[in-house]
């Protein structure tokens, strides 16, 4: 039962949880029109105290599409923020106009903290570096369509595992299934936390640790890809150096399964090269649409059960 | 075999934290919350020999009972600590410090970026024990944990 329910991290859903949201969001695919009213005189309130816009866009449209109203914070540069109000102050209120709260920030419990003060359910659209359940619930939800299942597949993490907020809410998000084997792609520097490997070790989930991309690319039937970000190396040079091999090109897909999906929860800049795009691997688009479904089916259970 | 002279006389009523670490008394008192100006007598005993630690420190208040949440503290710097509370000179309860299940409030988690260090927000830090042997907190906001040795490190860096 997700019904009156926040949602802050992965690690508070159950693999029901996710398969409850996954069979809404088949039947809100299947007949859109039939929920374009069912929200309706609800209201969800948008807190992004960080950039987005995928994911701002998406909850919106997931909102309007079910009936429902949005509110929105707006630009934190132009809201009562900058004149130096608090999270906490700014959640109390917003608690006493909406229905939902849906948050992002660059603190990490950020959203844990907004759920303790406000009394209306909070969803957390991403805090810290850790937690960004809802873009877990769709990429699972990619996967699924895609492939008919999540159980058994081999699946390939790259990048920036280490601070990789959607990353790592997708690595603890597999644990939830029986997959078959989890290969975990990236630079040295840019490892799981000790922690994620403990989470995976406790789930049973067979994974290795590897640096290159070609070493297991065969292997794959998933393959998320993630954007390595420069500010994470204290020496420039340094992320000068690894980048190229972090970069998916038609090259580095040689030997690939016919049908490997390629996923990353988007914006890229080129860690994909635009070669890619036009190979049937690509999927990231797919995984970008299908937010909407998957947020309204996740707001549809939030608030009306 | 003659026993050892005791380095402190017995307590009538009171409590009696055994098996501290070496060194460790005076951060435990504090973590107490005794200061020395609440009017208890208190002995302390520091770096004796103990056939468990080797060397260990010993504290005696008298007049004060603590209650188990009191103690549950002690074990943050102290796991192998046992409260001994005494009546009429004779040892009526004998229990092990316990790490609490939950901690709130005294420790302050270690990432920079966790909500609970916003100076502008009314949160209390919390963590909940993950593992007792090695003690281990894990921050209920952002999921950094405290080791032993942070633990340590932070309440004995206290003024």
């Amino acid at each position: 039962m997700l019904r009156g329910r926040d949602i802050i991290s992965v690690n508070d859903l159950s693999r029901h949880d996710f398969e409850e949201i996954f069979r809404m969001a088949d039947e809100i695919l299947e007949a859109p029109d039939r929920w374009s009213s069912i929200l309706r005189s609800k209201i969800m309130a948008t807190a992004f105290f960080e950039p987005s816009t995928r994911t701002r866009l998406s909850f919106q449209t997931a909102m309007l599409r079910l009936g429902g109203e949005v509110i929105d914070l707006g630009e934190v540069e132009k809201s009562s923020i900058a004149k130096g109000e608090n999270l906490s102050d700014t959640i109390r209120m917003l608690d006493s106009y909406a229905d939902v709260i849906v948050i992002r920030h660059r603190l990490e419990g950020a959203a844990k903290l907004a759920a303790e003060i406000a009394e209306k359910p909070v969803i957390n659209a991403g805090d810290g570096s850790r937690n960004h359940p809802t873009q877990a619930m769709i990429d699972l939800y990619t996967i699924r369509r895609l492939h008919g299942r999540i159980d058994g597949l081999t699946i390939g993490v790259l990048g920036d595992l280490k601070y990789g907020r959607a990353t790592n809410s997708f690595i603890a998000a597999l644990t939830r299934f029986r997959i078959g084997k989890l290969y975990l792609i990236s630079p040295p520097q840019l490892r799981v936390r000790d922690d994620t490997r403990e989470l995976l070790v406790e789930a049973g989930i067979e994974f290795r640790e590897v640096e290159r991309l070609e070493e297991v690319v065969e292997d794959l039937d998933v393959l998320y890809a993630s954007r390595i970000q420069k500010e994470r190396f204290p020496d420039p040079s340094e992320y000068e150096m690894v980048r190229g091999s972090y970069v998916i090109t038609g090259e580095s897909l040689r030997g690939a399964k016919k049908n490997l999906v390629i996923l990353h929860p988007l914006p890229r800049v080129d860690e994909i090269s635009f070669e890619v795009d036009s190979t049937p691997y690509a999927k990231y688009f797919e995984q970008a649409a299908l937010g909407v479904p998957v947020r309204m089916a996740l707001l549809k259970l939030i608030l009306v059960g | 075999m003659a026993e050892k002279p005791l380095l402190v006389a017995k307590i009538r009523n009171g409590t009696i934290i055994d098996h501290i670490p070496a060194g460790r008394a005076l951060s435990i008192l504090r973590l107490m919350g005794i200061t020395g100006k609440e009017g208890f007598t208190v002995a302390i005993v520091m770096n004796v020999e103990s056939r468990k630690l080797g060397r260990k420190d010993i504290i005696k208040v008298e007049g004060l009972e603590l209650r188990p949440e009191d103690t549950d503290k002690i074990a943050l710097l102290a796991p192998m600590a046992t409260i001994n509370v005494v009546k009429d000179y004779a040892v009526v309860e004998k229990r092990k410090a316990v790490p609490p299940k939950i901690v709130e409030g005294f420790l302050r988690c270690k990432n920079p970026n966790c909500i609970t260090n916003q100076k502008n927000e009314p949160v209390k830090p919390r963590f909940i024990t993950a593992s007792y042997d090695p003690l281990k907190l894990v921050c209920d906001y952002c999921s950094l944990a405290l080791t032993f040795d942070d633990i340590a490190r932070q309440l004995e860096s206290r003024p």
